[in-house]
């Protein structure tokens, strides 16, 4: 198995709150990993470090066997260039909570933006991906919409395919359905576990504890910054050792 | 009233008119273009330029929004001759009417992509974008919409400011009319003169402002 994502002894602090207080993961190629936890135990933070939305202080990130974000110049820890940056960034593919989809852009030209000035691809190459990836999703009939006239659902669906148009070594997905209607909830899972089937890696930060069940071969628990427990999710669910998680999954509907 | 003079009296001074038009135009249309220019570089900075950037660029955009045009005209003409530095009047005024016209769009710029949601900048990074590249496809054409009627606002505002620049002897179409007028004492029908011109000097601009307007709006455009 190849480790995709490792996260070595990871630290962030905002301002005096450390708020992840040393971290180990590992993703390997093709797994779901899900990680579960109350707000404030540091999951989204820990989410957006892998893709360097966020900055962190210690410990190391490798994204493909890549250590990303900062390089040792003459002994000392520094960040790296933007662009650099934004290379190893392009590496990952993020799902928002808000969706984040570009309102003055057709569906279609919100998933070529980053294929044809990231990716380098002719706008004819890119248009042909992006109405692979729509089609993919189901949103092919509406590429030529704008964001305003999708719904909830519909958008998280057109971002899923700008992310993962960009072929990324691994998916992260932050909260994806959170801020969906109830009855919209259901074609966006529908839409990552099928992507799930298909071999692609996935590190889902999720308050759908059914779904995280279902679908992942990996379950995280985090709880205070740090990593309280973590498992398959058969064995995670149905016989969790701690009391924190005992008590989380008891105030979670599953 | 005696309109026959009055027809009489445009005609015979139409070329001064058209000159004096012709001054206006040329230096409102100069001073928007540079001001928007220099202006899209302050908002820029002031928005999200590191501190050295920012504070100057904050600094320049309280500084001279805060100063009337008439004192800026009168500033850099006699302070650039001052220092030696050789600019006519109608240099000078282009160049006072470029500074407060850049102070306006800066803090227009500002308002307009402070407006916009934080997640947009994340969209771009996420996808591997660096910031120039979340600038130009991403915050800029948002900001442009909710800046496009105060720009145009702006705009007019800098036809109108043109008039102080009779006071540095530069001869747009109020220096000129005023002149016309101590010729055959006309006061109010060159006055009324002038002012339709202005009108549809402004009203020009204004309709050329409602067309980007609509082509922004306009449905995404359909490929292949």
């Amino acid at each position: 198995m190849t480790p995709i994502v490792e996260v070595r002894a990871l630290h962030k602090r905002f301002g005096e709150l450390e708020v992840l207080k040393g971290i180990d993961l590992v993703v390997n190629e093709g797994e779901v990993v899900s990680i579960i936890g109350s707000s404030g135990s540091g999951k989204t933070t820990l989410l957006r470090c892998l893709n360097l939305l966020e900055e962190f202080h210690q410990g190391e990130v490798r994204i493909g066997g890549e250590s990303i974000g900062y390089r040792q110049r003459n002994g000392q820890r520094v960040r790296a260039s933007e662009r650099e940056i934004a290379g190893q960034r392009a590496m990952t593919g993020m799902v928002f909570q808000a969706f984040n989809l570009f309102p003055h852009m057709s569906a279609l030209d919100n998933v070529t933006l980053g294929l044809t000035r990231v990716r380098g691809m002719s706008r004819r190459q890119a248009v042909e991906l992006a109405d692979h990836w729509l089609e993919r999703v189901g949103m092919r009939e509406r590429r030529d919409h704008r964001p305003a006239q999708l719904s909830g659902g519909q958008q998280q669906r057109v971002a899923i395919a700008r992310a993962i148009a960009m072929n990324p070594r691994v998916m992260l997905f932050d909260e994806a359905t959170s801020a969906l209607d109830p009855e919209r909830v259901g074609e966006v899972l529908e839409t990552i576990r099928s992507l799930a089937q298909e071999g692609m890696t996935m590190v889902l930060v999720t308050h759908e504890m059914r779904f995280a069940r279902d679908v992942s071969d990996k379950v995280v628990f985090m709880d205070g910054g740090r990593i309280a427990e973590q498992g398959p999710p058969a064995t995670l669910f149905s016989t969790p050792e701690s009391a924190r998680l005992q008590a989380f999954l008891k105030t979670s509907s599953l | 009233m005696q309109w026959d003079y009055f027809f009489d009296q445009v005609l015979s001074h139409r070329d001064a008119l058209l000159q004096g038009t012709a001054v206006t135009i040329g230096v409102s249309l100069s001073a928007i273009v540079a001001g928007t220019l220099l202006g899209i570089a302050i908002g820029v900075a002031v928005t999200y330029g590191i501190k050295p950037l920012r504070w100057p660029a904050r600094a320049y955009i309280d500084i001279i929004r805060g100063t009337p045009v008439l004192v800026l005209v009168l500033a850099t003409f006699y302070i650039s001759s001052a220092v030696g530095l050789d600019l006519g009047a109608f240099q000078a005024g282009v160049l006072a009417l470029t500074l407060f016209c850049a102070s306006h769009v800066g803090e227009i710029l500002r308002g307009a992509l402070q407006a916009l949601p934080r997640g947009q900048i994340e969209a771009g990074r996420a996808i591997g974008l660096t910031f120039g590249g979340i600038f130009r496809h991403i915050l800029f054409p948002q900001a442009l919409r909710y800046a496009l009627p105060t720009w145009i606002t702006a705009a007019v505002e800098m036809v109108k400011a043109s008039t102080l620049l009779s006071v540095i002897g530069v001869a747009e179409l109020l220096l000129t009319t005023q002149q016309i007028i101590s010729n055959n004492f006309l006061n109010m029908q060159f006055y009324l003169l002038a002012g339709l011109i202005y009108f549809l000097i402004d009203f020009a601009i204004e309709q050329v402002g409602r067309y980007v307007g609509r082509r922004l709006d306009r449905p995404a455009r359909r490929t292949t």
